[in-house]
């Protein structure tokens, strides 16, 4: 089953009929609603809540969770297909989907029957927004070294410290907070006593700063949230009491996923544009593309993007097939962004000094591009995940 | 409420359309072919009908076997179950006989309200509504912009160029739609997946009980004696301001009785 999907014309091979159903429903609305709101949007930094509520209707805000919890029962390789979709329509959606999706981890994969029967459904549903808050002001790369603290109080945790680089600050309804039960924080064993909290936005004594001015996806709140002796029940402990650090490991490997979906999307975006353009645009008597120069150009471009998409969908097959895929994960987003920062330039310059203005959306996917080689680690990063995993091999020697 | 929405399949009308050299119909082949626009705002308002006061939405739709696809659209918004009018000797049929088949098919399968878009992108007469109330011998509610059911009283807003009338009549009816009366939903994941699974009833000529000289193209009433494809866009007139800008593009604008 290969057909192009309506948004980026990208040929697909569906695993089954639900792919094919998810992939071409974010495709359908990716052109329709989501890529002609984009520019305005990012323009007057208007944040799109009601793009959320329509995805969220449309179930497309919890395709990766079981369906019994109420989500869409899909495998990574569908869902993030679909963030792809949405990416390529509109960044500041894609990677919000992707946010929302990691918010939900802690609960749907450490909640007690409990606490996923009281909350899950509208997180799931999308009636809810969720955000993630583990890095602060002073452990971003060192995620561990978190100082938020999580102070017992009677039946209550009084949560206070300070989470820095928050999408979906102040939008959302939820927020997934690690915050520090035990421990210190420059500690050998800093990565032990960190807890995990479900956070409702109303919580008092839970408030978002200014938003960050940011060179792209301005359209996207990102700030940081106070916590001022927050009181939080108990019963919103995700998981074990300071095992919290594994939830953010494990849901880390799957948020690297969503960020090269984002960044292949947004990579192939940018190639539809300078395809398009360079097809029409005219000089000496013919279409640009005709010159070699330029045509060998976008025939890299076009490589780039197709690696990038291999690349993500083999990772997301081992993870639907049980395998380990950490290193595969780190390979996926350290190339696929790096593809979209590289696509997202080239394309400016075939565009020319039309890539340089707001009238086209070129300028704006290179702003886009770079802050994914940024987000749920930098590609340093990634490099040190691999070039680790590399050092302790056990599998394929050689 | 037992609601039936009439659904076409028409060539996507961004495509290139055109009909076909042996016999001027429409070559269904050359285009994409999508649901017609205004048949989705149709199966919203059966939709949101029945969630108001209960009832199934069956999709009734005319078309070659292709026409499947449309169906499924219209069950994925969340429409109960479809009967889909299939037959060779339907082909090429005019108003006369769609009315004819269509009604035929809604005196078997029953209802209390007939909805469909007040005209199709393709052949654009906007006649069937008309046709079809006529020859079911119920009132028609044409133009709908607006549409409120009270046990059998049924009330529209008829969008007209000075405003709207305030149509009445008693259930069972027909209703035409217009784009102003609601915005019609997406599917959902969940429903694109269910509606492979919801009944689509398949109907012959012979099932309906439909005479085979009242349809098709040998028995249609009208004809399509020649066509030509529309002439390709004239350049446009260039004014060039030289002081009287304003007075040449108001001349341009009286000559053709603009202003």
């Amino acid at each position: 089953m290969t057909a192009g999907t309506p948004g980026t014309g990208v040929e697909r091979s569906y695993p089954d009929e639900a792919a094919r159903a998810a992939i071409g429903l974010a495709a359908e609305i990716g052109a329709n609603e989501l890529a002609p709101a984009a520019a305005a949007a990012e323009r007057e930094g208007r944040f799109p809540r009601a793009e959320f509520r329509l995805l969220g209707r449309a179930g497309l805000l919890a395709l990766p969770y079981p369906a019994e919890l109420g989500g869409g029962g899909q495998p990574y390789e569908t869902y993030l297909q679909v963030v792809e979709e949405l990416a390529a329509a509109w960044l500041t959606i894609g990677l919000g989907v992707s946010v929302h999706v990691l918010s939900c981890f802690g609960m749907a994969t450490a909640g007690t029957p409990e606490q996923r029967e009281r909350w899950l459904g509208p997180m799931l549903g999308g009636d809810l927004l969720g955000a993630y808050c583990l890095s602060e002001p002073g452990s971003g790369s060192d995620a561990a070294a978190l100082r938020t603290q999580a102070t017992v109080d009677g039946q209550d945790y009084l949560l206070n410290g300070t989470k820095a680089w928050i999408s979906h600050a102040g939008q959302a309804d939820f927020y997934t907070v690690f915050a520090r039960t035990a421990g210190d924080p420059d500690g050998r064993d800093r990565a032990h006593g960190i807890s995990c909290f479900h956070v409702p936005a109303s919580t008092p004594g839970v408030t978002a700063a200014p938003a960050e001015h940011k060179m792209g996806m301005r359209a996207s709140a990102t700030a940081q949230m106070r916590f001022e002796s927050a009181r939080v029940p108990a019963g919103q402990l995700l998981g074990e009491e300071g095992r919290g650090f594994s939830i953010a490991l494990a849901a880390l490997d799957s948020g690297r996923l969503g960020i090269a979906a984002c960044a292949t999307g947004l990579a192939q975006a940018a190639l539809n544009t300078a395809v398009g353009y360079a097809r029409e645009r005219r000089q000496f008597g013919r279409p640009i593309i005709e010159f070699q120069g330029l045509g060998f150009m976008l025939a890299d471009m076009a490589t780039a993007v197709a690696a990038a998409r291999a690349l993500y969908l083999a990772a997301a097959r081992r993870r639907d097939a049980g395998l380990p895929y950490g290193r595969e994960a780190a390979m996926a987003k350290l190339f696929a962004s790096d593809t979209a920062m590289r696509v997202a330039t080239d394309a400016v310059q075939v565009l020319g000094g039309y890539g340089y203005v707001e009238d086209f959306p070129a300028e704006r996917f290179l702003r886009e591009a770079k802050v994914l080689q940024i987000v749920e680690g930098t590609n340093q990063i990634q490099r040190l995940v691999i070039s680790r995993s590399l050092a302790r091999e056990t599998r394929g020697k050689g | 409420m037992n609601i039936v929405v009439c659904v076409k399949q028409v060539p996507d009308t961004w495509s290139e359309r055109t009909l076909r050299e042996s016999d001027s119909t429409l070559d269904r082949d050359a285009a994409d072919a999508v649901i017609n626009e205004l048949d989705e705002y149709a199966i919203e308002e059966g939709l949101r009908l029945a969630e108001a006061h209960g009832g199934e939405v069956t999709i009734l739709s005319m078309g070659p076997d292709r026409a499947t696809e449309a169906i499924r659209k219209a069950l994925s918004m969340g429409a109960d179950k479809a009967v889909h009018l299939v037959d060779d000797a339907l082909a090429g049929s005019d108003l006369l006989g769609t009315s004819a088949a269509l009604a035929a098919v809604l005196g078997q399968i029953g209802f209390d309200l007939v909805i469909l878009g007040s005209e199709s992108t393709d052949a654009r007469t906007g006649a069937l509504p008309a046709m079809l109330a006529e020859r079911l011998g119920v009132p028609q509610l044409s133009y709908a912009s607006k549409v409120e059911v009270d046990g059998s009283a049924i009330s529209i807003h008829r969008l007209a160029d000075y405003g709207y009338d305030t149509v009445e009549a008693t259930l069972p009816a027909v209703v035409s739609v217009v784009e102003k009366i609601n915005e019609p939903r997406y599917p959902t994941f969940k429903g694109i997946m269910a509606a492979k699974k919801k009944p689509v009833q398949t109907m012959s000529l012979a099932d309906a009980g439909i005479d085979p000289a009242t349809v098709g193209l040998a028995n249609a009433a009208s004809e399509v004696t020649g066509w030509a494809k529309r002439p390709p866009r004239q350049a446009g007139t260039i004014v060039t301001d030289e002081g009287d800008g304003g007075a040449k593009a108001a001349g341009f604008l009286a000559e053709r009785k603009f202003i």
